[in-house]
């Protein structure tokens, strides 16, 4: 069954703006999914659809085969939301806003306290459960949201850019804590603009711009898409003349430091054999940019589909 | 159990909820809540009831002190169970918490019955507040308990459902306190609270005939007192009439999304 199943969906906002313009988009069951779009693509606009925080215009939603204008109870129940803006009242304490969000969704007090205690503990966040809200840092309380919308244990967790301003220690213990939820058969779908986050988490992905779809893909099949790499290398001692290597463009970008895009046709170990029969030591190596990124602005640009769509 | 009954007891879950959280809410900030009114109605006791009243002499064959105890109380559950739905969800409205509900399942019905028997709740405490004030200050005999409390109740229903409805439209916390001032305020004092209509000129008698709080005063007069310049019965006919026509827009208002949902 698919998690999510979006139909021709559009929003056009009053004053006129069409943020949406026709998505048609499915999301499997158990996937962990990443939409990706640039600012104002609308991935908010879809999600607070879906959540039933923004009116559609026109099209259809199905949750775990319900729909959204039939049955919204049932497609409510399904959905836990991280928003990607702050929407607490700073001035109730931790413990109560996650209470009062079990009792929105009919918890009984008895199984809701039980519940928020688990999520707190897990987010880290049960020693600050008599504080106000407004004395938590942005960090505290983007985990808060979370542990808010697992409160009714949803079949699908939908975060809009979750990590958002969240330090690098935070950050890797929430992907760690997605995964496991994932695991545990929590489907998942985020939006982020870090794309380590998407490639390092999710299986799937749909790019959107200007409210389109532009992409919809497996992280794999998306990255088979590069037919270039740049490798940054990090050489042993000085190298005063650039050897001509075939297949490999170098250049330098200090003296110790050579850059190198390969066509995918070659392998590293072809890139070493050459580099070694020229006498140059190389100590480290990292990628130039992160892969996805680059593949990601040359899809929002639209270049690749001007390159005759190199898939 | 089934499937039906399960709904239900959600719906009561979610419904104790939001009651919950409106009491705990008001109870947190009672000095800007509940003492403002008991404030008020003691200083309207003594100036009106004590040192001008004593001078006024009878109103309806009742001392005046005792002619304007049933006005004062519903004058206090009007702006209290107002003041606290307009405040309440204009609050959620601004800080965006109240997407914590439209995300959950509860259905429009129960998110505006809470949010209204949360603004009854505080018209309720302030009425009773404003009796035991009065009782400091006057013997009172109770003409019929029901009628009182029935007033009081429908009263604070109707008057949460307007707080509710000013806050769907506000945009700003300037445009609550509007109709507190230029409308609630008018209404009440025209309302009959100080003096009985018999004392008007006909015309104006005729105007007053359209205020809604008249009615109430009334009454809730007659609940206390036992006299009424109209009939009881009109009175709770015309509340629930605009009970029922202020639920009826407020539902239609959140099955829109009027000012919450974009
Ligand atoms: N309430 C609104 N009224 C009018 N236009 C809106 C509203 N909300 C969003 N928009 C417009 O719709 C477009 C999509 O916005 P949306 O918030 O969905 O983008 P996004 O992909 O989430 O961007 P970001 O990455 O910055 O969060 C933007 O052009 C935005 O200005
Ligand atoms: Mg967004």
């Amino acid at each position: 069954m698919s998690a999510l199943d979006v139909q021709q969906l559009t929003k056009t906002y009053k004053g006129g703006f069409q943020a949406l313009k026709g998505i048609d988009l499915e999301v499997e069951e158990g996937d962990f999914f990443a939409l990706l779009g640039p600012n104002g693509a609308g991935k908010s606009t879809f999600i607070g659809i879906i959540s039933s925080l923004v009116n559609k215009t026109s099209g259809r939603v199905r949750v775990f085969g319900h729909d959204l204008d039939a049955n919204p109870e049932a497609v409510k129940s399904c959905i836990g939301l991280v928003p990607q803006e702050f929407n607490f009242n700073l001035f109730l304490p931790v413990f109560e806003v996650v209470l009062n969000q079990a009792g929105y969704y009919g918890i009984p007090r008895q199984e809701a306290r039980v519940r928020a205690e688990r999520y707190l503990r897990q987010l880290d966040l049960w020693d600050r459960r008599d504080q106000e809200m407004r004395k938590l840092s942005g960090g505290m309380k983007r985990r808060l949201m979370i542990a808010r919308a697992l409160v009714h244990q949803p079949r699908l967790l939908i975060l809009d850019e979750p990590t958002a301003g969240v330090d690098i220690e935070i950050r890797r213990s929430m992907w760690s804590f997605l995964r496991d939820l994932n695991a545990e058969g929590t489907t998942i779908i985020l939006t982020t603009h870090y794309l380590e986050e998407a490639e390092s988490l999710c299986r799937n992905i749909a790019i959107i711009n200007h409210g389109r779809i532009a992409e919809r893909t497996s992280i794999a099949a998306l990255l088979n898409k590069l037919h270039t790499e740049t490798f940054v290398l990090n050489l042993k001692g000085r190298v005063s003349e650039l050897p001509e290597l075939g297949g490999f463009v170098l250049q330098y970008l200090d003296d110790c430091t050579l850059e190198v895009e390969m066509n995918r046709d070659h392998t590293i170990n072809g890139l070493f054999d050459a580099l070694s029969r020229n006498g140059i030591e190389v100590i480290s190596l990292r990628n130039k940019q992160n892969r996805l990124e680059r593949l990601f602005l040359e899809m929002v640009d639209g270049r690749l589909v001007a390159e005759g769509g190199q898939a | 159990m089934s499937a039906g009954r399960h709904r239900w007891i959600r719906y009561w879950v979610t419904f104790q909820t939001i009651l919950t959280k409106e009491i705990l809410r008001f109870s947190r900030i009672w000095v800007q809540t509940v003492l403002p009114s008991v404030i008020t109605t003691t200083l309207y006791f003594v100036i009106f009831g004590r040192l001008i009243g004593d001078r006024i002499g009878t109103m309806d064959g009742f001392a005046y002190l005792d002619f304007i105890v049933p006005g004062l109380v519903l004058m206090g559950v009007i702006t209290n169970s107002y003041a606290n739905v307009v405040s309440s969800f204009y609050s959620s409205k601004f800080s965006r918490y109240i997407e914590e509900l439209l995300v959950s399942p509860a259905p429009d019905w129960v998110i505006l019955a809470g949010y209204v028997s949360g603004g009854v709740a505080r018209g309720l405490v302030v009425g009773a507040a404003v009796i035991s004030v009065a009782l400091v200050f006057t013997d009172l005999h109770v003409h019929s308990l029901g009628i009182m409390f029935l007033i009081c109740l429908m009263t604070a229903t109707l008057f949460s459902l307007g707080g509710f409805i000013n806050a769907v439209y506000a945009n700003s916390f300037d445009d609550i306190s509007i109709v507190p001032t230029f409308v609630l305020t008018p209404l009440t004092y025209l309302g009959g609270v100080f003096y009985s209509i018999e004392l008007l000129p006909d015309f104006w008698q005729g105007v007053s005939m359209v205020n809604p709080v008249l009615y109430m005063v009334n009454a809730f007069r007659y609940g206390l007192l036992g006299v009424s310049d109209i009939p009881i019965g009109a009175a709770f006919g015309m509340i629930l009439v605009f009970i029922v026509v202020l639920a009826a827009y407020s539902l239609r208002l959140l099955r829109r999304g009027v000012g919450v949902k974009s």
